[in-house]
């Protein structure tokens, strides 16, 4: 840092007119992909659960092929993702860069993780609850709401709290490619500017955040667990 | 009631149950024994409908619940409570939820379903833990529970699989008699699966034994402890170790039919002998006095005479090895180890 010092450090209480609209950014892709992830990677967590030998209807040939879908979405570093599935980015957005562009990726990496968290916190469930269910003459849809994802509340709460932090660090790693946030800022002011003040600010406001964060999830399952 | 006949269920080319016929009266309780590895859990699963027979029927008031599929076959699964083992109750639910549960899949009114689970809860005597959670109660609350939810669709056959196992004596005598008192009270016909010989004789009327997936042994628990030379019912009621009495001859007794509360006095009387007790279980099972005694009687009795006396007095004697023979090896034929 003595070698190049700050060539335009901004002054500290400029700090927050640079930060807060990067929170917001930040707050609103998170929010955008979470309810994709959790719409689209529940289903197919409780899908890919239900399908394997221990589920509800047991079906290798659909278990095996969802199982491989979602672990496509998961082989590749979040980078790479980014850039193989500019493409698809470019098809359904018609741009390759900002905010929209880094919904796509995000999303995808997002279910596919949501959807194997889903798929450990329903396991978990004990197989004599579905039992208990079959025996009450429950249909599949009430065993699988009234039994399955209510008994695994507190997992699917702690597997959220881990997707939503997954889903900040992809946001910073999408400020690459010009999504905005928290990310971005610490990328192209602190990182390529040597603004420190920013770097430093980001920093504590990213720890700050994921351990909010972190002791709410806790906290949550805490208060689901009977 | 409940009629099972030539119950069969293969995976592939094992067999796991050939050809089970078993049937329990209208508010009977029958229970099925066995070593694990017999077939037990898998009967438990085919009764109540969670496993397809490959073969045989199983009537439940007068219709073949083993064919149905689809909707059919949830509907039937109603007509059948099951009380499983660990009770299984949702840990997220509270008591009451949990035996609301059924009503609630059923779409019941929910004013009905406050009131019969209030009903259920007072039944089972858990009124004051309605709103406890699971891990909140003790095994044999949690039990009362699973029995209370398994009643809240008023099947007409409850079964009972292992429904016992794990819980303390106490906690078993009394989940016992609070099914023995649901049968009195409701009428309804219990198949209990079970690996606990006392859970047998505190509670059937019926006993079946299953080995290798077949029914090997059964009858009335009355008629089944007094067979002499039958696994069952050795296994049953055990024999306590015989006392050893050198100089004695031993005879091993059965009771048969009614004896007066004093018969040994009587034989006594009518031997012209004393008679030293070795070693002896009586006890009540299916209402009535059952028996097994190991006595010793001089050696200089006539065998035909002693028989003749005992048997007058409604029990059967067989003669023990001769007197003088080595106390270890006269009483080691005695000493039936429980199986």
């Amino acid at each position: 840092m003595s070698v190049f010092p700050p060539l335009i450090a901004t002054p500290w209480p400029d700090v927050p007119g640079l930060l807060l609209p990067a929170v917001g950014e930040t707050a609103r892709m998170v929010v955008v992909v979470m309810t994709i992830v959790v719409l689209l990677g529940g289903p197919l967590g409780l899908l890919i659960f239900n399908t394997s030998p221990l589920g509800l209807t047991p079906n290798r040939a659909v278990h095996v092929s969802i199982s491989w879908v979602a672990n496509l979405g998961r082989s590749l570093p979040f980078l790479v993702l980014m850039a193989a599935i500019i493409p698809v980015t470019k098809l359904v957005f018609g741009t390759t860069i900002g905010f929209k562009a880094a919904i796509i990726p995000m999303s995808v990496a997002g279910v596919a993780f949501f959807a194997r968290l889903t798929e450990n916190a329903v396991r978990e469930v004990p197989r004599e609850l579905l039992d208990v269910g079959l025996a009450i003459g429950a249909g599949r849809w009430q065993i699988m709401s009234g039994i399955q994802l209510r008994e695994a509340l507190p997992g699917l709460a702690a597997g959220l709290t881990l997707n939503v932090i997954a889903m900040i660090e992809y946001s910073a790693i999408a400020g690459a490619i010009g999504s905005g946030g928290i990310g971005y800022l610490a990328v192209n002011y602190g990182y390529r500017r040597f603004d420190n003040s920013i770097m430093i600010a980001c920093i504590v406001l990213l720890v700050v955040l994921v351990q909010a964060i972190q002791f709410t999830g806790d906290r949550v399952v805490r208060a689901l667990t009977h | 009631m409940i009629e099972i006949s030539g119950l069969t269920k293969s995976y592939g080319a094992t067999t796991v149950l050939d050809g089970i016929d078993l049937r329990v009266d209208d508010g009977r309780i029958a229970a099925v024994v066995g070593p694990s590895g017999a077939g037990k859990s898998t009967l438990a699963r085919c009764v109540n409908l969670l496993e397809r027979p490959t073969s045989g029927s199983i009537m439940v008031s007068g219709a073949d619940l083993a064919a149905l599929s689809g909707r059919d076959l949830r509907r039937a699964r109603r007509q059948i409570g099951t009380v499983f083992q660990s009770a299984s109750l949702l840990r997220r639910l509270t008591a009451a939820q949990n035996i609301a549960l059924p009503m609630r899949h059923q779409r019941l009114p929910e004013q009905e379903v406050r009131r019969r689970v209030g009903d259920l809860l007072e039944r089972v005597g858990m009124l004051h833990r309605a709103n406890h959670y699971p891990s909140q109660l003790s095994g044999g609350q949690r039990q009362r529970i699973g029995i209370a939810r398994s009643l809240a669709l008023k099947p007409s056959v409850l079964l009972s699989d292992e429904a016992t196992s794990g819980l303390d004596p106490e906690s078993t005598r009394a989940i016992l008699a609070l099914l023995t008192e649901l049968r009195d009270d409701l009428g309804v016909t219990i198949l209990v699966i079970t690996h606990e010989m006392d859970v047998v004789r505190g509670i059937a009327d019926h006993v079946a034994q299953l080995d290798h997936g077949r029914i090997v042994e059964q009858g009335t628990v009355a008629d089944v402890v007094r067979r002499s030379d039958s696994p069952l019912a050795t296994a049953l009621l055990p024999m306590p170790p015989v006392v050893a009495a050198p100089e004695l001859r031993q005879w091993r007794l059965r009771l048969e039919g009614t004896v007066s509360p004093v018969w040994l006095a009587n034989v006594s009387r009518e031997l012209g002998s004393d008679v030293a007790v070795l070693a002896a279980l009586i006890e009540e099972s299916g209402q009535v006095p059952v028996g097994r005694l190991t006595v010793g009687l001089e050696p200089r009795l006539d065998e035909r005479r002693v028989s003749d006396v005992f048997r007058n007095h409604g029990v059967v004697a067989e003669p023990g090895a001769p007197a003088g023979l080595h106390p270890v090896l006269a009483g080691g034929r005695d000493a039936e180890p429980a199986a």
